[in-house]
C-alpha cells in the first residue's frame, strides 16, 4: 500500500513525459495535480491507520521487492512508515499538492508542451522525494536523495535557454555531488561497521554501542553522512548553490527549496538518530555548523535586493536552526520546526511569486513599495508568514522555534543559543525589511500606493482579485495590478491558515499544552524496542559514577543497564528526563522556560520594531549607515565572497588541469596518438611488405620452391 | 638379380638424360621430343614394377596425348625457333636464376635423404621375381575393383575436374568472346 | 637385386631436374614441360611404394595423377595461347602487370 504514495507521481511523470505534448494544459496541470492529491490521500489514510496503533509499536512496512541480493550483502527495495516519515510525507504531500495548485496558474504563460515538461519533473520530483522519506534502508534512501538532487538541476535549470539558469542548474547539482559522495563514504561506512543499511536494524545495533567519547568509526561516519546533509540542506561549506537556485521557477523554489528537498538533510539525521547521538563529537559539529550558517545567512540576507534570494538566505538560516536541534540532541524539535517552516516558507515563496507574476517578471524590491493597496490576498498571507518566521506568538513559528532555543539553553549549548538567539533577531529583521520595502510605501517606479504608516492596520485597499486572464496588460505603468489568481490564491490561504495553526501540535507543557507532536516522534529516535530505558542525567550519574557524555534522542541518558530502568516513559510534557527530578527541580525548570518564552518574543518583536524603523519610518538613516559601512556592506551583498573564493581556489584549477593536462595531453596526445599510431603504422608495414609482388611469375615460383624446401628441410632436420 | 638391376639403370639412365636434356635444350621441340622418350623409359620401368597397366597408361595418355598437345601448341605458336632473344624491355632475372639452381641441388639432396631412409625396409627387395600377388598387383580387374570401390569419390570428382578443365580451356584460348 | 631406394633416388633426381627447369628456363613451354617431368617423377614414386607394400593403390593414385596432370596441361597451354595473342612472346619475365 505504501508503494502507491511515489507511485502515483511517479506515474504522472510518465504521462506527461511521454503524451506531455499532445495534452493540453488543463490536462496536463491537472493529471499533475491529481497524482499528488492521489499520493495525498493515500498518505493521510496511512498515517491515521498507523496512529490507531499502539505508540510503541507504530509501523508499516511495504517490503516492494528484492532488491540487491548478493552474498552478505542484501538490500530490499522496502518502504516503512512511521511517525516520523508520517509527517514528512505529509509535508512533502500535501504542501507539495498545494505548489502543484498554484503552478497551474503561475506557469499559464508557457508553451504546452514547457508547461507539461515542468509538470512532469514536478511530478517526479515528488516521487523521489517520497522515496528517500518512505526508504526503509539507505539505498533506497539514497535512490530518492539522488533522484531529487536530479529533479532540482532539471527544475532550477528549467529555462534552460538562460545562461544564468542553466549554470545555476549545474552548480546545483554539482555541490550537490560532493555531498553526495561523503553520503556514499558515510554509507559505507555503516556498513562496514554495522553489517546492515537497514535503519531500524542499525539503530538497534548502534543502541547497544556506548556513546562513543573519542573520534571513533562512529563519529566519522555520522560526519560523513552530515557532509552529505550539508550539500543537499545547504549548509556551509556547500550552501553556495540555494541562491543561485533562485534562477527556476518560483513555484519550484516554494517546492524544492523551502519545504522538501533541503530538509532531506535534516531528515535523514532524524531517522539516524540512535547513531547520531552516539557521536557527540558529530553533534557538536552539527550543531556548530547549524548555528554559524543560521548567522552568516542572516548577515547576507539583510542586504540582499531580490526578493527570492532574501527568502533563500533565509531558508539557509532556518535550515541552519533546524540542524542546530539536531546537534543539541532535540530530534523532535528540529523536525517540528522542519514542518512549520514547510508551510510559511513556502507560503512566503508563493506569496513572492505573485508578486513578480503581479509585476511581470519583477523581483528588485528596490523597484516595489505599496503594493498591498493593490495584492491584499499576497499582502496579507505574506505578512502572516513573515509573523510566523519571525517568531511571533501563537503562529506556528513561534511554538518550534521557541522549542529549538529553550532546549539548546537546557542542553547547557549557551554559546549556541546566544547565537541562534542573534539570528533569530536578524530574521526579524530582513522579513520585516522585506515586508516593508515590497508593501508598505511608495512605489518607486510611478504607483497609485500612499504613503502607509504603521505595521498593523486595517487596510480598504479594494479588492483586485481576478481571474487568470491574458498578461500582456502587465506593467508597472499600466494602471492596476492584478492579485493572485484562483489557483494560486487558494494555496497562499491555506498555507496560510496552516502558518498559524500547524503549530498547536507542538504547543509545551508550560504553558499548558502537551507537546504532542514530541511524543509522536518519541519512538521514531529511540532504538527500536528499547522503550523504557531512559532515566534522568542524575540518576545515571549515581548509578554509575560516570559523567553522562551524551544525550539520548530525547533528551534522557540511555542506561546500558540491563533490565527495565526505574521509570517507565511519562506523558508529562518537555522531554528533560523528569521523571525523576523532584517537584521544586520542575517547577524551577519551568520557570526557566517561560522566561526565555518571554524573551524570544520579545526579540521577535525587536525585530520588527528595528525594520520598522529602518525600513519604514527612517529609510534616511538607513541610507546614510549603507554609505558609511560602504565596505561591510560590499562583503555582505557579495555573500563574503565565498563564490569567489570557491571559484579561484577549486573550479578554475580543475579547469586547467582539464584543459591543459587532461584533453591536451592525454586525450589528444596519448590516446588519439595511440590510435592514429595503430593506423599509420598499418599503412607503414603494407608499403614495406607490398614490395613482395612484384608481378613476375618466376619469382613466385621460387618463393614456393624456398618454402618446399625450408618445410622439408625442417622434417628431414627432426 | 642382375639383369633387374641391368634393366634398371638402363631405363633409369635414358630418363634421367633425357630430363636433363628436356631441361637445358634450347630448342622447345627438341624438349618435347625428349619428353616422350623419358616417358617411354620411365613406362619400361614401371613395367619392371610389374605394373604393366600404369606403363600402358603413361605411353597412351602421357606420351600419346598430352605429349601431342605440346607439339601442337609449340608448331602453333611457332615456339621451335631459338627462344632465348630476349624481347626489349624485359628484365633478366639472374638472381632468381642461381638461386634456383642452388636450391634444386638442395632439395634433391634433402630428397634423396628421406626417401632413402624411408626405404629402410627388412625386405627392400623390389624385383625379387614373382611376388605371392604379382599377378592381381597388375592386374586390370584388380585395379578396376580398387578404383569403383575405394577411390570411388575421387573417380567422380576427377571427372568433374575434367570437364571443368575442358571447357576452362576452351573458354581460355578461344579469340574474342 | 634393385632395392626401393634406387627408384626413390631415381625420382628424386627427375624431380630436382624439373624443378631446376622451372627456374632456368625462359619459354613458358619449357617450364610446363620441366612440370611434366616432376609429375613423373611423382608418379614413379607412387609405383614404387604401391609395388612394395603389394597393394595396386599405387597405380591406381599414378592414374588419378595422370589425369589431373592431363587438365592441367590442356588448361595451361591454353593460357599459353592467350598469353601469346596478347604479346607475342613466350618469355614469362614480360607478363608483370600484377606489380604492386
Amino acid at each position: 500500500m505504501l508503494r502507491l504514495i511515489p507511485l502515483l507521481p511517479f506515474v504522472g511523470f510518465l504521462i506527461n513525459l511521454s503524451l506531455g505534448r499532445r495534452l493540453s494544459k488543463a490536462v496536463a496541470g491537472a493529471v499533475a495535480c491529481l497524482a499528488m492529491f492521489g499520493a495525498f490521500l493515500v498518505s493521510a489514510w496511512s498515517v491515521w491507520t498507523l496512529v490507531q496503533m499502539a505508540p510503541d509499536s507504530r509501523g508499516i512496512v511495504d517490503q516492494v521487492a528484492p532488491w540487491i541480493e548478493s552474498g552478505a550483502l542484501s538490500i530490499p527495495f522496502t518502504l516503512r512508515l512511521d511517525p516520523l516519515g508520517a509527517v514528512m510525507v505529509l509535508v512533502v504531500t500535501g504542501i507539495g499538492f498545494l505548489i502543484h495548485l498554484y503552478s497551474t496558474a503561475y506557469m499559464h504563460e508557457e508553451r504546452a508542451s514547457e508547461y507539461a515538461r515542468y509538470f512532469s519533473y514536478l511530478n517526479l520530483f515528488a516521487s523521489f522525494m517520497l522515496v528517500l522519506v518512505l526508504g526503509a534502508n539507505f539505498p533506497v534512501m539514497f535512490v530518492g536523495w539522488e533522484g531529487v538532487g536530479l529533479c532540482s538541476y532539471l527544475l532550477i535549470g528549467f529555462w534552460f535557454s538562460k545562461k544564468s539558469a542553466s549554470d545555476a542548474g549545474k552548480k546545483a547539482f554539482i555541490v550537490n555531488r560532493v555531498g553526495d559522495f561523503g553520503f556514499l563514504l558515510g554509507m559505507f561506512m555503516v556498513w562496514v561497521q554495522f553489517g546492515t543499511l537497514d535503519f531500524q536494524a542499525v539503530a538497534h545495533q548502534a543502541g547497544q554501542l556506548p556513546p562513543e567519547a573519542v573520534f571513533g568509526t562512529l563519529s566519522i561516519a555520522t560526519l560523513l553522512l552530515f557532509v552529505g546533509a550539508t550539500g543537499k540542506s545547504a549548509q556551509i561549506p556547500l550552501h553556495v548553490w540555494l541562491p543561485d537556485a533562485m534562477e527556476g521557477p518560483t513555484p519550484v523554489s516554494a517546492l524544492i527549496h523551502a519545504a522538501t528537498m533541503v530538509t532531506a538533510g535534516v531528515y535523514m539525521i532524524g531517522r539516524n538518530a540512535v547513531l547520531f547521538s552516539h557521536a557527540p563529537e558529530t553533534m557538536a559539529v552539527i550543531a556548530g555548523i547549524g548555528v554559524a550558517t543560521a548567522l552568516m545567512a542572516g548577515t547576507i540576507g539583510l542586504v540582499q535586493n531580490d526578493i527570492k534570494r532574501v527568502l533563500a538566505y533565509s531558508t539557509v538560516s532556518q535550515l541552519g536552526l533546524m540542524f542546530v536541534a539536531m546537534g543539541v540532541g532535540a530530534f523532535a524539535a528540529g523536525i517540528f520546526h522542519l514542518y512549520t517552516h514547510a508551510f510559511f516558507k513556502a507560503l512566503l515563496f508563493l506569496g513572492s511569486g505573485a508578486v513578480i507574476h503581479a509585476l511581470a517578471g519583477e523581483q528588485d524590491i528596490r523597484k516595489m513599495g505599496g503594493l498591498r493597496r493593490e495584492l491584499p490576498i499576497t499582502y496579507w498571507t505574506f505578512l502572516i508568514g513573515s509573523l510566523a518566521i519571525a517568531g511571533v506568538p501563537l503562529l506556528s513559528g513561534f511554538f518550534s522555534k521557541d522549542e529549538i532555543l529553550w532546549k539548546a539553553f537546557s542542553g547547557g549549548h549557551t554559546t549556541v543559543w546566544v547565537v541562534a538567539v542573534i539570528a533569530s533577531l536578524l530574521t526579524a529583521t530582513y522579513m520585516f525589511r522585506l515586508v516593508f520595502l515590497t508593501f508598505h510605501g511608495k512605489r518607486a517606479s510611478a504607483g497609485s500606493g500612499e504613503h502607509a504608516a504603521g505595521a498593523s492596520h486595517a487596510v480598504a485597499g479594494h479588492d483586485q482579485a481576478s481571474g487568470g486572464g491574458p498578461h500582456d496588460a502587465h506593467g508597472a505603468n499600466a494602471g492596476r495590478l492584478h492579485d493572485a489568481p484562483p489557483a494560486m490564491a487558494i494555496a497562499l490561504i491555506v498555507l496560510a491558515v496552516g502558518s498559524v495553526a500547524a503549530g498547536y501540535i507542538g504547543v509545551p507543557v508550560v504553558i499548558g499544552g502537551s507537546n504532542r507532536i514530541e511524543h509522536f516522534l518519541a519512538p521514531s529516535f529511540e532504538p527500536p524496542g528499547s522503550e523504557g530505558r531512559l532515566v534522568s542525567a542524575e540518576t545515571y550519574r549515581a548509578q554509575t559514577g560516570a559523567p553522562a557524555t551524551a544525550v539520548s534522542p530525547t533528551g534522557a541518558v540511555v542506561s546500558p543497564a540491563e533490565g527495565r530502568a526505574e521509570a517507565p516513559p511519562t506523558t508529562a510534557g518537555a522531554s528533560h528526563a523528569e521523571a525523576i527530578t523532584s517537584p521544586e527541580a520542575v517547577a524551577e525548570e519551568h520557570a526557566s522556560e517561560l522566561k526565555l518564552m518571554a524573551f524570544s518574543s520579545g526579540i521577535a518583536f525587536a525585530g520588527i520594531g528595528l525594520a520598522m524603523f529602518f525600513f519604514l519610518r527612517r529609510r534616511d538613516v538607513t541610507d546614510r549607515i549603507a554609505a558609511r559601512l560602504a565596505g561591510l556592506n560590499r562583503v555582505l551583498l557579495n555573500k563574503y565572497f565565498i563564490d569567489e573564493a570557491y571559484d579561484a581556489v577549486i573550479v578554475q584549477p580543475i579547469y586547467r588541469v582539464s584543459e591543459r593536462g587532461l584533453w591536451t595531453i592525454v586525450d589528444a596526445g596519448l590516446i588519439d596518438g595511440a590510435v592514429n599510431t595503430a593506423g599509420e603504422s598499418v599503412g607503414g608495414w603494407s608499403a614495406v611488405l607490398r614490395r613482395l609482388q612484384t608481378g613476375s611469375i618466376r619469382a613466385y615460383a621460387l618463393s614456393i620452391f624456398v618454402g618446399v624446401v625450408v618445410i622439408l628441410g625442417y622434417y628431414v632436420w627432426r | 638379380m642382375g639383369t633387374d638391376l641391368l634393366l634398371f639403370s638402363l631405363f633409369g639412365g635414358v630418363a634421367v638424360a633425357a630430363s636433363l636434356l628436356v631441361v637445358l635444350g634450347r630448342n622447345p621441340m627438341h624438349s618435347v621430343l625428349l619428353l616422350i622418350v623419358s616417358f617411354a623409359a620411365l613406362a619400361a620401368l614401371y613395367i619392371t614394377l610389374d605394373s604393366p597397366f600404369a606403363a600402358v597408361i603413361q605411353i597412351i595418355i602421357y606420351a600419346g596425348a598430352i605429349m601431342v598437345l605440346f607439339l601442337f601448341v609449340v608448331m602453333l605458336l611457332n615456339a621451335h625457333k631459338e627462344d632465348e632473344d630476349v624481347p626489349a624491355g624485359a628484365p633478366t632475372m639472374k638472381k632468381p636464376l642461381y638461386m634456383g639452381a642452388v636450391l634444386a641441388v638442395v632439395l634433391a639432396a634433402e630428397l634423396v635423404w628421406a626417401l632413402s631412409v624411408a626405404g629402410n625396409e627388412p625386405d627392400g627387395m623390389l624385383t625379387r621375381g614373382a611376388s605371392p600377388d604379382s599377378a592381381a598387383l597388375g592386374s586390370v580387374r584388380g585395379l578396376g575393383q580398387l578404383l569403383f570401390t575405394d577411390y570411388a569419390f575421387a573417380f567422380e570428382v576427377t571427372s568433374i575436374l575434367i570437364i571443368v578443365a575442358m571447357v576452362g580451356a576452351v573458354v581460355l584460348a578461344k579469340r574474342e568472346l | 637385386m634393385v632395392r626401393l631406394e634406387y627408384y626413390l633416388i631415381l625420382s628424386a633426381i627427375l624431380f630436382a631436374t624439373g624443378t631446376v627447369g622451372v627456374f632456368l628456363r625462359r619459354n613458358v613451354i619449357t617450364m610446363l614441360l620441366s612440370i611434366e617431368v616432376m609429375l613423373n617423377a611423382v608418379n614413379l614414386t607412387f609405383i614404387a611404394f604401391g609395388r612394395s607394400i603389394g597393394s595396386a593403390d599405387g597405380q591406381v593414385i599414378m592414374f588419378f595423377v595422370v589425369t589431373v596432370a592431363a587438365a592441367e596441361a590442356a588448361v595451361g597451354l591454353a593460357l599459353v595461347i592467350a598469353l601469346f595473342r596478347h604479346r607475342e612472346t613466350l618469355n614469362p619475365d614480360v607478363f608483370t602487370s600484377l606489380k604492386w
